[in-house]
């Protein structure tokens, strides 16, 4: 639609609000159904310079600036402008904003940061929006603006009954200055926020209409795929590429760096010819397998060596003065993030600029790798976001982007880098392997007063988050780190470090109050008394916060009253918000069951709650699957597990019952994209102990004897 | 390179190709319906399910010669305005989150349905466990077959 929409067409009014989005209208002379790659094409800066528009016909346009890859926030950031806007829904259209950081600020998807960043932004710009509508309608009838009132996109002069709808006035509205300091709305008169909305893409989706970097194409455009060493610490030594190159649709083979590029005319023919590549490597770093890892974690977990990250107290006179220690270690292995989409991106490297079209999560950061490669400026690139087919922290990675502009740089022509499942699973990057070891001293009331703590990582950086909870509620607490760096690539995962650190944590603190002989849950609540009370040292959570969660679960859980289940309950604050859960488990033919699990989360400000709930439950079975079934090792530094036959993701019939409960305290929104996550691990273990009397210190958790039990 | 002449969602499409071509690459980039997507590439993940004489099947391993005088029936396809049944109850339930896997998942519980109209959970499980969603939305998938299940 905006393609129909010349330049001069524009309004041009724009004024800075809300630090730094860019508000303004334009009219559209014609409302056509947008391809859905439109808005990207239009985004480029020849015709939108806008974040929000209203047309003469009542259409709301609204950019949705971040990565959209599952969170919804293509649906949750135009709802809270159109919140404050006082817009009827059903006339607002989303579109997808390119990377345009003169616009827009924070275009990433990661951290669940993006709605905590946005909130005040948006609510602003909606409300701004508002506030010149209703001033060009007082304008109009020659009236004060307190006489007038917007609601559903219209606004009405009370006395009279007059009505304009922002269409009409969108014009006179846009001319007038923007207003400082408007007013916010009170939470009990929001209308969309907190309330059910669906995917604005639904339909798109349903449809199957071209969305993602994987369907994007345009004319002349070639396909390449790219042979990767298959082991980590290799090196290509030759390549023969005779017999591919002369196979059907292969237009070149390329080789850089360690990589030998296939290019044809389409994904079949690349795929064909990759296979008749007559390769050759040879050791370049050290090739690792999973043996020497966990050789590698008790050397170093032994070692005199590690990264102090928290001391409080004297910790070795807290544990020789113990009445009881108690010691226990905890593995994960590596993880491929997996998105169901694979890795692609389309880069077109031109005299005179560059075109790159595809997923990311860090657009911004794609674009400064690509120009630092090529040693152009940042400003000759133009970056269009897609759909994102599931991120999960991989699409946090530029080398897919930078990779495919090298390659478009070479065969100077526009290319579609794809992966393979294989090649992402294989190749990528991965959820780090790390081994904790906690140890804990009670005295003899049963009191924590040591807890030490050591995580030693494959490429971790820092396994711990040190002023996390239990963190301030024990006098004498130590917490180090050690990395082995290796030729193994490592990226964030969805709750990067807590996606494994919470389930270690937890399920050490159940045998903590096992050992102290109290309830697991009354064990955490006295420990975040004392947090709240008297804390030792500095603190990032919000013992209140946690508090409620665990307050809701419990209540929400009937924990503790319940006979015939075995409950486990598990906490984490991970990002900036909350969430306790109880997962109950029954024995299903001598193996344990997870049935149920139940979920009380403090997110603030809940935006749309059926993406919320999404959120919940997706991370919830995202946590379960990993944990009960998941894992990645190496042989000779190359992956073993390379496609879904070998690697196992959690399918429809492994899902429990999930119950979602949120905490309702109005305080402003703290992200929800990954702390539903990190707490499932723990609660499951917990809950299998309670069934089985066995703890499960690794994952994954069907490697475990209690599931090798033979069925009845 | 041999030409086929493919009957796709109720139209003759002429395309070249080679024979051991998946179904799924001469739809997605011979004739441009990339609304079936690419997965796994094994048949273990589902994304690329299609409708061949009202059957799933898993495009990704479904060479274009073994098509011949099939109907075949893709996402696009499914109905003219996106207004399948079990289009309609993916909406009310509103299941997608990245959305990328829900294709394939539409495609399997249609077929699905047609075969047995009023399944209950555990067929439905069933039926839909072959299909990965890796966002888990599994219980509003459930949820969305079980609603389309009533509008059938």
């Amino acid at each position: 639609m905006a393609s129909t929409t010349s330049r001069r067409d524009f309004l041009k009014m724009t004024a800075t609000v809300g630090g730094g989005l860019l508000l303004g209208f334009h009219w559209l002379e014609a409302e056509a159904e947008a391809s859905v790659f439109n808005a990207a094409l239009s985004g480029t800066g020849a015709e939108f310079n806008s974040y929000l528009s209203i047309s003469s016909d009542n259409v709301i346009t609204i950019f949705s600036p971040n990565p959209e890859l599952g969170q919804n926030i293509m649906t949750s950031f135009p709802m809270i402008v159109a919140e404050e806007l006082e817009a009827d829904w059903t006339k607002v259209k989303v579109l997808q904003a390119p990377l345009d950081t003169k616009r827009f600020e924070r275009q990433v998807t990661g951290g669940s940061g993006a709605v905590p960043h946005s909130w005040k932004r948006l609510r602003t710009a909606g409300a701004t929006a508002k506030q010149m509508l209703v001033q060009a309608a007082a304008k109009r009838w020659n009236v004060s603006d307190t006489e007038c009132k917007a609601e559903m996109g219209v606004v009405t002069h009370l006395a009279s009954g007059r009505k304009l709808s922002y269409g009409e006035l969108a014009a006179d509205a846009a001319a007038l200055p923007a207003p400082q300091d408007v007013k916010l709305k009170d939470r009990k008169d929001f209308k969309l926020i907190g309330k059910i909305v669906k995917n604005v893409e639904n339909h798109n989706i349903h449809t199957g209409k071209p969305l993602y970097g994987l369907d994007y194409s345009k004319p002349g455009m070639l396909f390449a795929m790219i042979q990767r060493p298959l082991a980590f610490g290799k090196k290509l030594k030759s390549v023969d590429s005779t017999a591919a190159k002369s196979m059907p649709g292969i237009v070149d083979v390329v080789k850089f760096k360690n990589n030998v590029a296939v290019v044809g005319k389409s994904t079949w023919q690349v795929m064909k010819a990759r296979k008749a590549l007559k390769l050759e490597y040879e050791d370049d770093r050290a090739i690792e397998s999973s043996a020497d890892h966990d050789r590698i974690f008790s050397e170093l977990m032994d070692g005199d060596k590690a990264t102090v990250r928290r001391k409080d107290g004297d910790v070795n006179a807290a544990f020789q003065s113990a009445a009881k220690v108690i010691k226990a270690e905890y593995q994960c292995p590596f993880l491929p993030h997996n998105p169901m989409e694979p890795m692609n991106f389309f880069a077109h490297v031109r005299e005179d600029g560059v075109e790159l079209v595809g997923p990311s999560q860090t657009p911004g950061s794609a674009r400064a790798e690509t120009a630092k490669l090529l040693g152009i400026p940042e400003d000759k690139i133009t970056l269009e976001l897609t759909r994102l087919g599931g991120g999960f922290g991989r699409r946090l990675m530029t080398d897919y982007v930078v990779e495919a502009a090298e390659l478009s740089s070479i065969i100077k022509a526009p290319v579609k880098v794809i992966w393979s499942r294989e090649d992402d699973m294989a190749g990528g990057y991965y959820r780090p392997a790390v081994r904790y070891r906690f140890e804990a001293a009670l005295d003899d009331k049963g009191n924590m007063i040591g807890y030490k703590l050591r995580g030693v990582g494959i490429n971790a950086g820092n396994p711990t988050r040190e002023n996390n909870f239990p963190s301030g509620a024990v006098d004498n607490l130590l917490i180090e780190s050690v990395d082995h760096r290796s030729p193994i690539s490592t990226a964030p995962f969805r709750a990067p470090i807590t996606n494994f650190l919470a389930f270690a944590e937890q399920a050490f603190l159940d045998e903590v109050a096992q050992a102290a002989g109290k309830d697991p849950v009354q064990f955490r609540l006295d420990l975040l008394q004392r947090a709240k009370s008297n804390p030792v040292g500095a603190i990032r959570y919000n013992p209140d916060r946690m508090i409620g969660v665990i307050n809701l679960a419990a209540e929400k859980s009937g924990w503790g009253q319940k006979k015939d289940v075995a409950q486990g309950f598990s906490v984490y604050f991970s990002h900036a918000s909350y969430v306790a859960q109880v997962a109950e488990v029954e024995m299903k033919n001598k193996k344990p069951s997870v049935k149920k699990i139940y979920a009380a989360t403090d997110c603030g400000e809940v935006i749309n709650l059926s993406g919320a709930r999404q959120q919940v439950l997706g991370g919830i079975v995202d946590g379960l699957g990993h944990a009960m079934y998941s894992y990645l090792t190496f042989k000779d530094g190359a992956a073993e597990q390379n496609n879904f036959h070998k690697y196992r993701l959690i399918r429809m019939k492994e899902v429990p019952e999930i119950e979602a409960h949120f905490v309702d305290n109005g305080i402003e929104p703290t992200g929800l994209g990954e702390p539903s996550l990190p707490p499932t691990g723990g609660a499951v273990a917990n809950a299998i102990f309670k069934a089985t009397g066995k703890r499960i210190r690794n994952q994954p958790f069907i490697n475990d004897e209690v599931f090798k039990v033979k069925s009845v | 390179m041999a030409t086929y002449k493919l009957q796709i969602n109720g139209r003759t499409y002429q395309t070249e190709a080679e024979p051991d071509t998946p179904l799924l690459w001469v739809l997605r980039d011979n004739l441009g319906l990339v609304g079936t997507k690419y997965g796994c590439g094994i048949s273990a993940c589902g994304a690329c399910t299609v409708h061949v004489n009202g059957q799933a099947i898993r495009s990704c391993t479904y060479p274009v010669a073994a098509v011949g005088t099939s109907k075949v029936t893709t996402i696009e396809g499914l109905s003219a305005k996106g207004d399948h049944p079990v289009q309609q109850a993916w909406d009310e339930v509103d299941v997608a989150q990245c959305g990328y896997c829900q294709a394939g998942q539409i495609m399997t519980a249609a077929a699905f349905l047609k075969t047995n109209p009023k399944p209950s959970a555990e067929e439905i499980e069933n039926a839909m466990h072959g299909n990965i969603c890796r966002c888990g939305a599994y219980h509003r998938i459930k949820e969305a077959v079980k609603l389309a299940s009533t509008k059938i």
